[in-house]
């Protein structure tokens, strides 16, 4: 069955489902990775995300990837004042490993079924015109509804890592991962630089939401099919890197595609989550992770 | 004297306690009679299968009411107990257990999906109940229970007669295909109708070129396809949940799949909203279906059961149309209220025997049972998508969408083939 048309279609196939990934995992890099909140109601957000974009899609005809770009700004708010209500809760009185964990937790139920309870259960999905197009360049074929996500993820992963290494307040998110005290000294509000960067974290989800209803159908729950995922992805690349969570997904991507075309889909999370403890153990701080 | 004052009270008493009596056992058999008639079961209300346990009990309300108008079952009101199982198998067996031990509910039937139905089984056998089941495919094969009654059409080897039609329109084309990829999520259902696709396709003398699963949680599907047409089968059988299905469509459309017949197996083709957004890239799959607006398919009552459900389900985030579930999900408690109006007591042993040999006259049409509890005679239908506009959800309403090419007491036109010229 190999061939070189198979290898390359599954390659780049690979590569633009790695992208995908990085777009729902980037948020997760700066709440988990970066400010130490483990923050399991983010592929619940992203779900939110996707609900947005089928509402907006529905009612008034824009292009998803637009609608979650003119929301992220709302989920920033929201999120802001989620991380105000943690660190109010639990935070501040040091209760935030389990407690913040069960917060959390609690949070994605609440989501899914407020979710339920408005939208109903059905699956939704969304119109846009490059859905079901396709572009061939030579052998490869590569699928709009793949290739959209791909270039918006890559997009906001630039955008992110920019932002985090060239901006006052994104170095200051960088900052209080490792030194809350010396941010203090330095004269910046530890609180109000998480609670920006959690709110940075939640915008994302709107944008990874609309990436994640192009592709396929959604309902309520579907988020938890990708805590897994992008807790691993998130982990594999280091613990808050964003270039080591965008190289992390794309590996990812490829091995889950290379498996699923070469040797059966089935096998695809085994060998995906193999890769993972192989790495844990050859680098136990992960791709790009500070020894 | 005194004798016969005794005597006189005597009787007054024994009067008066006989009176007592008589008054008590009619304030019992009153309150009976007014005690509602307790039909418990649980339902996927969230998760997964959501979309259509929703569905399934707006159907069931509208039985309920509808039998509550006609004065109830045994001339008590019937009352509903349930409970959401998540679409978590691990929550069906306790909530049965509840049902019978705290709730005393005095029917049971069952949630929907092969997946809900079999953990349940065990504490009904133990109880001894009739199982009116929603939707299970096979599942009295292992457990092999003579209370357990099945409404899905599936027929006496639901795991043959699943894809027993599209394998045998395949061979009827000419050229006869030869080969044929079957590709499967890994989850109950859709394991045990590729078995019968297997089985099936060797019957029939096709060369399997590709037989491998895929996990549900899979984002893209692009990739598969792309390894099926590799192996370039002449027919693509796929069995699939709803969001797979929708993966899967897609991506042989974007990947230019040249399989002369595709389909076969994908649950939630059958879905409206599902039907509306692929649109036109449903054209020519030829798929299972269980019921279709088709001039060959008027069963009596069906027509103002959808009407009613489709009132009902207005605004409620489920199937619009309910053309698939919802009618059986009426006809099982059809069944149910047939069944106990006959034998007039809730006797199950009685019951059951009038399960086994009646002939039911439901909206889905005559449905009668056989030894194992699936239906006598296999009533899966395949359907070929035909012409399908864009984004329009009231042309699956009617018909002419979705053509019946199987079975041939059923058909209401004829095949296109081959899938994608």
């Amino acid at each position: 069955m190999w061939s070189v048309d198979l290898f390359a279609n599954a390659i780049v196939a690979g590569l633009l489902l790695g992208g995908f990934y990085a777009a729902v995992s980037i948020g997760l890099a700066i709440t988990f990775g970066q400010l130490d909140i483990v923050n399991i109601a983010h592929p619940a957000f992203v779900v939110v995300g996707s609900y947005t974009a089928y509402i907006i899609n529905r009612h008034f005809g824009l292009d998803p990837v637009l609608i979650g770009v003119l929301f992220a700004p709302v989920f920033f708010l929201v999120g802001a004042a989620i991380y105000r209500v943690y660190y109010v809760s639990f935070e501040r009185t040091g209760q935030e490993s389990l407690s913040g964990l069960a917060f959390f937790f609690g949070l994605m139920f609440i989501i899914e079924v407020l979710l339920i309870m408005a939208y109903g259960v059905d699956y939704r999905l969304v119109t846009a015109g490059y859905i079901g197009q396709t572009i061939n360049i030579g052998f490869v074929g590569i699928p709009f509804r793949m290739l959209v996500p791909f270039s918006v993820a890559a997009a906001l992963t630039v955008g992110i890592y920019l932002y985090l290494s060239r901006t006052f307040t994104g170095r200051a998110i960088l900052a209080v991962a490792q030194d809350r005290l010396a941010l203090q000294l330095m004269g910046a509000d530890p609180v109000r630089i998480k609670q920006f960067a959690f709110g940075l974290a939640i915008a994302t989800t709107a944008i990874a939401g609309s990436l994640l209803i192009i592709i396929g159908p959604v309902e309520p729950s579907l988020g938890r099919q990708y805590i897994g995922r992008v807790f691993a992805i998130v982990v594999l690349g280091g613990m808050g890197s964003i270039p080591g969570m965008a190289i992390a997904a794309l590996i990812l991507g490829v091995v889950e595609t290379m498996v699923g075309t070469f040797m059966g889909p089935s096998w695809s999370p085994a060998v995906s989550f193999s890769v993972l403890l192989l790495t844990l153990a050859l680098r136990p701080s992960g791709l790009f992770g500070r020894k | 004297m005194i004798k016969r004052r005794s005597f006189m009270r005597a009787s007054l008493a024994s009067g008066v306690i006989a009176l007592a009596a008589a008054s008590g056992s009619l304030l019992s058999f009153a309150a009976q009679a007014a005690q509602p008639l307790k039909i418990g079961f649980s339902m996927a209300l969230t998760g997964g299968l959501a979309g259509a346990g929703k569905a399934a009990l707006i159907a069931m309300e509208l039985w309920r009411d509808d039998v509550n108008k006609k004065g109830g079952l045994l001339g008590r009101p019937v009352e509903f107990v349930y409970y959401d199982d998540a679409t978590n198998p691990a929550t069906v067996p306790g909530i049965y257990t509840k049902l019978l031990n705290v709730d005393k509910v005095d029917l049971v039937v069952s949630s929907y999906g092969t997946n809900e139905i079999a953990p349940a089984m065990p504490i009904v056998m133990r109880n001894k109940l009739v199982f009116p089941s929603l939707f299970g495919l096979a599942v009295n094969d292992e457990f092999h229970y003579d209370r357990y009654f099945q409404i899905m059409p599936a027929g006496p080897e639901p795991k043959l007669d699943w894809s027993r039609g599209f394998f045998e329109l395949a061979a009827e084309q000419k050229p006869k295909p030869t080969t044929v990829a079957i590709v499967a999520a890994d989850a109950e259902f859709p394991l045990a109708a590729a078995a019968g696709a297997r089985k099936n396709a060797q019957a029939k003398g096709f060369k399997i070129v590709y037989d491998k699963t895929y996990p549900p949680s899979t984002t893209d599907y692009t990739p598969i396809v792309r390894a099926i047409q590799a192996t370039n089968p002449d027919i693509v059988y796929v069995a699939s949940y709803p969001p797979d299905s929708v993966g899967m469509v897609k991506a042989a459309h974007e990947v230019g799949l040249k399989a002369k017949m595709f389909g076969g197996g994908m649950v939630g083709l059958q879905y409206a909203a599902f039907q509306k957004n692929l649109g036109p890239l449903l054209d020519n799959i030829v798929n299972y279906d269980f019921w279709a607006p088709e001039p060959t398919l008027n069963f009596p009552g069906i027509n103002e059961f959808l009407k009613r459900y489709q009132e009902a389900a207005k605004g409620k985030g489920v199937d619009p149309l309910g053309h698939y579930l919802p009618p059986y999900a009426y006809a099982y408690l059809q069944v149910l209220e047939q069944s106990v109006d006959a034998v007039k007591s809730l006797d199950q042993a009685k019951l059951a025997a009038y399960m086994h040999k009646t002939t039911f006259k439901t909206v889905v049409g005559d449905v009668k049972f056989g030894k194992n509890g699936e239906w006598e005679t296999s009533r899966v239908l395949m359907v070929q998508f035909r012409d399908v506009q864009p984004d329009n959800l009231e042309q699956f309403a009617g018909p002419g969408k979705r053509i019946v090419v199987y079975p041939k007491e059923w058909k209401s036109g004829d095949i296109v083939y081959p899938y994608k010229k």
